[in-house]
């Protein structure tokens, strides 16, 4: 092993733990806001149950709104906003504040175009046994759509474990942080090649974990 | 055939006949003067039901025939409210469905069964799932009772060995038969279908309508059934009511016979006489040949 790798070991525990905690805040937070604004946005959509066309309008423009934003300047625009949540804008968990501002519209999205998958039909049928319009969500919704939201979930996952390494530049830790500061600045090849490396890694089983679990969920 | 005037008694599966029920004349299902317009994408309005009244009688197979677009789909949804009609009420038993709120209409939903062309199972569910989903969904039943009343409705249409599968296992006449039971499972007065055959081939149709004959006549349910194929009212309807262009035109039984066969005034009417005298023809050549033999 290189010195420049030894040197940097423990170090570099610390940064899988802080990009592992960013994007566990930013995935918790897209599921359980993402998630039902995904479901919510789904519902009021033209030709749904719930059919409101402003009020779909209104979130449908919000969500396209913070999704147009580059990840580097949400980061640096949402400064107050972290401060005011996390108590200071440095750190992993300071990161995770417009991480999870990112993820929640963008997991939202990919709920919304999954449950388009599930059959009117079906939906129709359930209307027509006496569901509300709640069971249809958890009886109908999440259970024909499961498999797609887990691979929106992979999508999502393998998107912001990138993000969390641009975090970094806000002094946000994590991988990135670390193959930036050693590997780019200090030109450490080796350190580069290991922080991609384990990068590659991270994404593959995330990726395989995904499929997995979504092929066991499908039963269509 | 039956007589399309015989009383049918209503009584439930497990459930003694209720004693009012077996004198019952009333009507199952009744429309007055109902009407629903669509508005189409190029601005204009498409009226697909017209001021239609009608009047299903309790334990009838009642057949709802006509060309696509006579509205015939459209008049089935209007009576479990899966459209609400512009005007006109609906009423399934005593009950006016129209005068229904949002609530009070999800529970009336218990007692109308409904099934799809297209089967509308639950795929990520089992089968035992999909058949306790509007027992779950109403749940003042416990979970022993789901279990047994699902066992219940599955051996009625003989799919009893497929509690387990998913519905990507079974075959399409197997599909609409979990449908069935899935419909019957809530007690329903009334089987609503849309359609129930047409995405099957002859030979599954043919296990699909013995299905709805034997659950008409073994627990009373009311069947009322859109389709086109001409064969499915011969093979199972009472009675038959031909659409046009958002009305009703005609209505009569199915094994009507005499002087009225002939004076039909649709074109599907006019089929299904001459369907029954080629059949009552092809009857009387087979008595003779066995009288001869």
């Amino acid at each position: 092993m290189s010195p420049n790798i030894i040197a940097i070991l423990p170090e570099l525990w610390t940064a899988i733990g802080q990009t592992l905690l960013m994007l566990g805040i930013g995935l918790a937070a897209a599921v359980l806001l993402g998630g039902p604004l995904g479901v919510l946005l789904f519902l009021l959509g033209p030709g749904q149950s719930l059919e409101r066309p402003a009020l779909f309008g209104v979130i449908n423009w919000l969500v396209n709104t913070v999704r147009s934003f580059p990840f580097i300047i949400l980061l640096v625009a949402l400064v107050p906003f972290t401060r005011l949540i996390a108590g200071t804008s440095i750190g992993p968990v300071a990161a995770a504040v417009p991480l999870s501002l990112a993820a929640i519209p963008y997991f939202a999205r990919l709920v919304e175009q999954t449950l388009r998958d599930v059959p009117r039909g079906v939906i129709e049928a359930a209307h027509a046994m006496g569901a509300s319009e709640w069971q249809i969500v958890r009886r109908v919704l999440l259970v024909e759509a499961r498999s797609g939201l887990v691979l929106g979930l992979t999508v999502l996952s393998i998107s912001f474990l990138s993000y969390s390494a641009v975090a970094g530049v806000v002094g946000g830790g994590g991988i990135g942080d670390l193959a930036i500061r050693y590997g780019y600045y200090r030109f450490q090849t080796d350190v580069m090649v290991l922080t991609v490396a384990i990068l590659i890694v991270l994404v593959q089983l995330i990726q395989f974990t995904g499929n997995g679990i979504a092929r066991r969920l499908d039963k269509r | 055939m039956n007589s399309p005037t015989a009383s049918v008694t209503e009584a439930a599966a497990a459930n003694p006949p209720a004693p009012e029920a077996s004198a019952s004349t009333a009507d199952a299902i009744r429309l007055e003067g109902v009407s629903k317009a669509f508005r189409l994408p190029n601005g204009k309005t498409f009226d697909a039901v017209k001021n239609v009244s009608l009047a299903v009688p309790q334990g009838d197979i009642f057949g709802l025939i006509g060309t696509s677009g006579a509205g015939k789909s459209t008049l089935l949804r209007l009576i479990n409210r899966l459209e609400h009609p512009d005007s006109g009420r609906v009423f399934v038993g005593a009950r006016e469905i129209t005068a229904l709120g949002k609530r009070e209409l999800r529970v009336a939903r218990q007692s109308m069964g409904m099934i799809f062309q297209q089967f509308n199972l639950l795929q990520n569910a089992t089968v035992f799932d999909n058949v306790a989903f509007p027992l779950r969904i109403h749940s003042k039943t416990c979970s022993g009772d789901v279990f047994r009343r699902v066992r219940e409705c599955l051996d009625l249409v003989g799919l009893l060995d497929k509690i387990d599968s998913h519905p990507a296992q079974l075959s399409g006449g197997q599909k609409q038969r979990v449908a069935i039971a899935r419909a019957l499972a809530p007690r329903p007065d009334v089987l609503l279908c849309d359609e129930p055959t047409s995405a099957l081939d002859s030979e599954t149709t043919r296990s699909v309508l013995d299905t709805l004959r034997d659950v008409n006549r073994r627990l009373g349910v009311t069947v009322l059934i859109v389709t086109h194929e001409l064969a499915v009212v011969r093979a199972l309807c009472r009675t038959v009511a031909v659409m046009e262009g958002g009305e009703v035109a005609e209505q009569f039984a199915v094994d009507e016979t005499g002087p009225n066969r002939e004076r039909r005034v649709t074109a599907l009417g006019r089929e299904l006489a001459r369907m029954a005298v080629y059949a009552d023809v092809q009857n009387d050549l087979e008595r003779l040949e066995a009288a001869l033999a």
